[in-house]
């Protein structure tokens, strides 16, 4: 039986590399790379909780909904890139700085 | 001991591809890095008992929404035909941009190990990795959970419907 803390630590360490990549890549592609390892992490979190609670596996299925969202959330941030990109010939988020060119 | 170096294992190769993201110059080398995080993630939640959702982070992420940002980064390529192949898919990090991301990373990584280890959790049920979830996620789903259920399938509709009418419609102008 793996300690509850190692879980936690795992995921504590991909979120804050989640993080790190959201900030420091000028892509939005990448940024949206670390947004999915940041949710990532969060599951593992729901998930080694819910090990303690296997009739209802609140944490399961509250990991279950924040699939749903990521994938929800992925496809629309791509369609949007897409568009950015058809506007302004650029994926970088410093140079998409004016609404109306 | 396996399961132990089970752990062990898939969490160094889940938080090594996520370095690699971290610090690859090229796009498409991180999202296959993103593969092998989600992988080791995969078995971390087998590991934890969850063998349903295991089976639909492969399916979902792997499946569905890493060869999505595949086609995405490749439909946001510039086609600059007479620069090397390795220029590519080139992301430039800038050096303010990347020590901030160092600072903030690392000060969210030890403020949260602080917590992680300076907690004291008390567990009240017991712990049984031995049958199946299948079962009881199928029944909270369509009893104590059907409303969030229904709306994430609502949810799924509208995200289906906006994205195609995003990426269609190309020039609304027009």
């Amino acid at each position: 039986m793996i300690p509850l803390q190692h879980y936690l630590i795992v995921a504590a360490a991909l979120f804050s590399i989640g993080f790190a990549i959201a900030v420091t890549k000028r892509h939005f592609i990448g940024m949206l790379l670390g947004i999915e390892l940041m949710l990532n992490a969060v599951n593992i979190n729901l998930i080694a909780f819910s090990q303690y609670d296997p009739e209802k596996l609140g944490g399961q299925l509250f990991a279950l909904f924040v699939i749903v969202v990521a994938a929800a959330e992925v496809t629309v941030a791509l369609a949007i890139i897409l568009r950015v990109y058809g506007h302004y010939k650029t994926v970088d988020p410093d140079q998409v700085s004016d609404l109306q060119k | 001991m396996i399961e132990a170096t089970a752990f062990y294992g898939f969490s160094i190769l889940a938080i090594a591809s996520a370095l690699f993201i971290l610090f690859s110059k090229n796009l498409i080398y991180a999202a296959f890095a993103l593969f092998f995080s989600f992988l080791g993630v995969a078995a971390l939640y087998v590991l934890a008992g969850a063998d349903f959702l295991a089976v639909t982070q492969i399916m979902v992420y792997v499946g569905g929404v890493l060869v999505l940002l595949i086609f995405g980064i490749m439909l946001t390529q510039k086609a600059n035909r007479n620069e090397d192949s390795s220029a590519h898919n080139r992301v430039d990090v800038l050096i303010k941009r990347g020590a901030w991301g160092f600072v903030l990373g690392g000060g969210l990584f030890v403020f949260l190990l602080k917590i992680i280890l300076s907690s004291d959790f008390k567990m009240a049920g017991e712990t049984n990795n031995s049958k199946s979830t299948i079962r009881t996620i199928g029944v909270e789903l369509m009893t104590s959970h059907l409303l969030p259920f229904e709306i994430a399938a609502v949810l799924l509709l509208v995200a289906l419907i906006g994205a195609a009418y995003l990426a269609i419609n190309r020039n609304p102008a027009q």
